[in-house]
């Protein structure tokens, strides 16, 4: 028992190594300099290689100005990093090669700043967080109705939603430009909101939670006078909060990680959110590994804190999009 | 008396919001990529009627089915693989005690951070000279490879190295594909290993108690027991993987390239089609939504069938 229960940690740790290593790398690469990248510095340490010169009782960092057979001119720094003496004549024999970690943060504020991640940063923002706001609204609201009403046509309602849910995006793509066109939206907020404030998903998430208080509850706060308006913000919304965080979650990752939507519906750099801006940043920067690396590292990072702080409700929210209804 | 029978509009206003939306942006889309295609349609205004002549250049566009078949090496690929090894992590995860929902959250990871991010660093591990694949390569003695270079088959390279000869058709996906195959398993696995395991979970104890007493062997039990009633998940599963692989794009705009979708097209998938006649250079919208509506119809027949086979097999 022992002994396969170490087999199934050796595999678990294997693979989880396999999941999470991109993302060590990433990080690692981030902190190093180009310069090393480019000369072959490919591992996951971020040192920095640098020509010391040996006069015999101390070490002096150099820079090597020219190389002949057996000896070469070099510049000597001091510690301080000050020349000391230049154009100095060295036998080769007293040079060596000095590896030295050297983390460059600074790629991060470099990245940053290179293109306006912080409108980026912003933009996204904004849009996320009224696409959440947008979903519970129209959500809780449909879902209400679906759960807790009779009315005429309600299934067929309810249907023609779970039809559109199997619709796949790329699909609506086109011609929600057109319709986004004439509406005169393309380049605006409302082309990366209006359209996502209503989440087929969400409403038969809630509905089904609706669906679950007791008709008791219902009973007593209509004999109490309780609208309907009412028993929705006092009875339903209060039972439901778990739900609800759970939507939000959904619609706030989703809105966060969009990406070919806003590519095609925003023109204007201004309006750019933060997946469309990130890959423009990578074909203007393409070559500069470092800080396409950092720029990768900060845009997934608040996703990663969120994850962090909500581990255990944002997996069972994912868990709970399988269950059979 | 009578008055109170009329029609109660409440409900109506509750789902109006929601309703709109849905009416503008999914339904009337869906109908309007119907006429447009049968339109010459570009973003200047309508043009004529053109019946069927979109769908008609579309299968005799070589483009078209160069893309339909690397989407297919896709689909075939990722599917099978990503759900036999969710199923062994999740079943391995359900037999832990210790660190499981560490585990699992590590698996999780990929699932939640946006592919942009992960083409952009997935793009710099399958580089040629400072990459981390062909580094990890060389410390276990193996050439480097091309990977998103490499427009040859995975199976033609294969057998080369082994050096035997096969026809360049039957080379498989290029080894630029495949390293968009190993992408999109590794940003999958951990949402299917989390929807494996919840349904493991939802399997009763006492099934595995009595096949123990039974004296049944662990492998017996899984396919005696476990993979019957793991059965609706599994179907959950492959619909799922399928119907996303089939919409494969942000890796292929952030990865390949350029041009996009090479090396020598080998990596050009149906939605980076649909993308590119739409808004690329010839912005032939109403060409576009042709190549839609046949991608819905593909997806559409693919869960019909699915939904089909799962019937047949329910337990």
């Amino acid at each position: 028992m022992k002994f396969k229960n170490s087999i199934i940690y050796l595999v678990l740790i294997i693979c989880g190594i396999t999941m999470i290593i991109p993302f060590v790398w990433m990080v690692t690469t981030a902190v190093k300099s180009q310069l090393e990248v480019n000369k072959g510095n490919v591992g996951f340490i971020p040192y920095e290689e640098y020509p010391v010169y040996n006069d015999g009782e101390e070490l002096f960092r150099v820079k090597i100005v020219s190389a002949e057979t057996d000896s070469s001119y070099v510049n000597i720094f001091n510690e301080a990093g000050k020349i000391i003496s230049s154009y100095k004549k060295v036998p080769n024999n007293s040079l060596t090669e000095h590896k030295k970690l050297k983390f460059h943060f600074e790629n991060f504020v470099n990245a940053f700043n290179k293109v306006p991640f912080a409108l980026y940063f912003r933009n996204t923002i904004i849009v996320s967080v009224s696409v959440v706001f947008g979903v519970i609204v129209t959500g809780s609201l449909a879902a209400y109705a679906f759960a807790r009403m009779k009315f005429k046509g309600r299934e067929f309602i309810f249907y023609l939603f779970i039809s559109m849910m199997m619709v796949p995006q790329p699909v609506y793509l086109i011609p929600s430009y057109i319709v986004l066109n004439h509406l005169g939206w393309l380049d605006t907020y409302q082309a990366l909101i209006i359209p996502w404030i209503a989440n087929i998903f969400t409403i038969f998430l809630l509905r089904q939670q609706f669906k679950t208080i007791p008709q008791e509850l219902f009973d007593a706060a209509a004999i109490d006078g309780c609208s309907r308006w009412g028993i929705l913000w006092k009875i339903v919304l209060p039972l439901s909060k778990s739900v609800i965080s759970t939507a939000a979650i959904f619609g706030f990752i989703g809105s966060w990680n969009s990406f070919m939507w806003p590519l095609v519906m925003i023109d204007n750099p201004n309006l750019r959110v933060l997946q469309v801006g990130l890959s423009y940043f990578s074909q203007e920067a393409s070559t500069q590994t470092t800080l396409l690396m950092a720029a990768s590292t900060f845009s997934i990072l608040p996703l990663i804190v969120l994850f962090l702080i909500a581990q255990k409700q944002i997996i069972s929210s994912f868990a709970s999009s399988g269950l059979k209804e | 008396m009578k008055k109170k029978q009329k029609l109660d509009i409440g409900p109506y206003i509750y789902i109006l919001p929601a309703l709109i939306i849905i009416l503008v942006f999914r339904l009337l889309p869906i109908v309007l990529s119907f006429i447009v295609s049968f339109f010459d349609w570009s973003i200047t205004g309508v043009g004529d009627f053109i019946g069927f002549e979109n769908y008609s250049r579309l299968f005799q566009d070589p483009e078209f089915w160069q893309s339909m078949l690397n989407t297919f090496y896709l689909v075939i690929f990722v599917v099978p693989i990503s759900l036999i090894s969710s199923l062994i992590f999740a079943t391995l995860l359900n037999n832990i005690k210790a660190l499981k929902s560490f585990f699992r959250s590590v698996y999780f990871i990929p699932t939640v951070t946006s592919m942009v991010a992960i083409s952009i660093v997935w793009k710099i591990i399958f580089n040629q000279q400072t990459g981390l694949m062909n580094f990890l390569l060389a410390k276990i003695g193996i050439e480097p490879l091309g990977w998103l270079a490499e427009s040859r088959g995975i199976f033609l390279l294969l057998f080369e190295s082994m050096g035997i000869n096969i026809p360049t058709h039957l080379g498989g996906p290029s080894l630029a594909l495949f390293s968009i195959i190993i992408v999109t398993i590794w940003k999958g696995l951990g949402y299917n290993t989390i929807i494996y395991l919840a349904g493991l979970q939802n399997i009763p104890a006492v099934y595995y108690e009595a096949a123990d007493i039974d004296g049944a062997g662990k492998i017996k039990q899984f396919f005696k027991i476990t993979w019957p009633l793991i059965s609706p998940t599994t179907y959950y599963v492959l619909m799922m993987t399928t119907i996303v692989t089939f919409q494969v794009f942000s890796q292929i705009y952030l990865m390949t390239g350029p041009p996009i979708g090479g090396p020598l097209g080998t990596t050009k998938v149906i939605v980076y089609f649909l993308f590119d006649k739409g808004f690329g250079e010839s912005n032939d919208l109403s060409y576009a939504s042709a190549i839609a509506l046949i991608l819905f119809v593909v997806i559409l027949s693919l869960t019909l069938l699915q939904k089909r086979l799962e019937k047949k097999v329910h337990y």
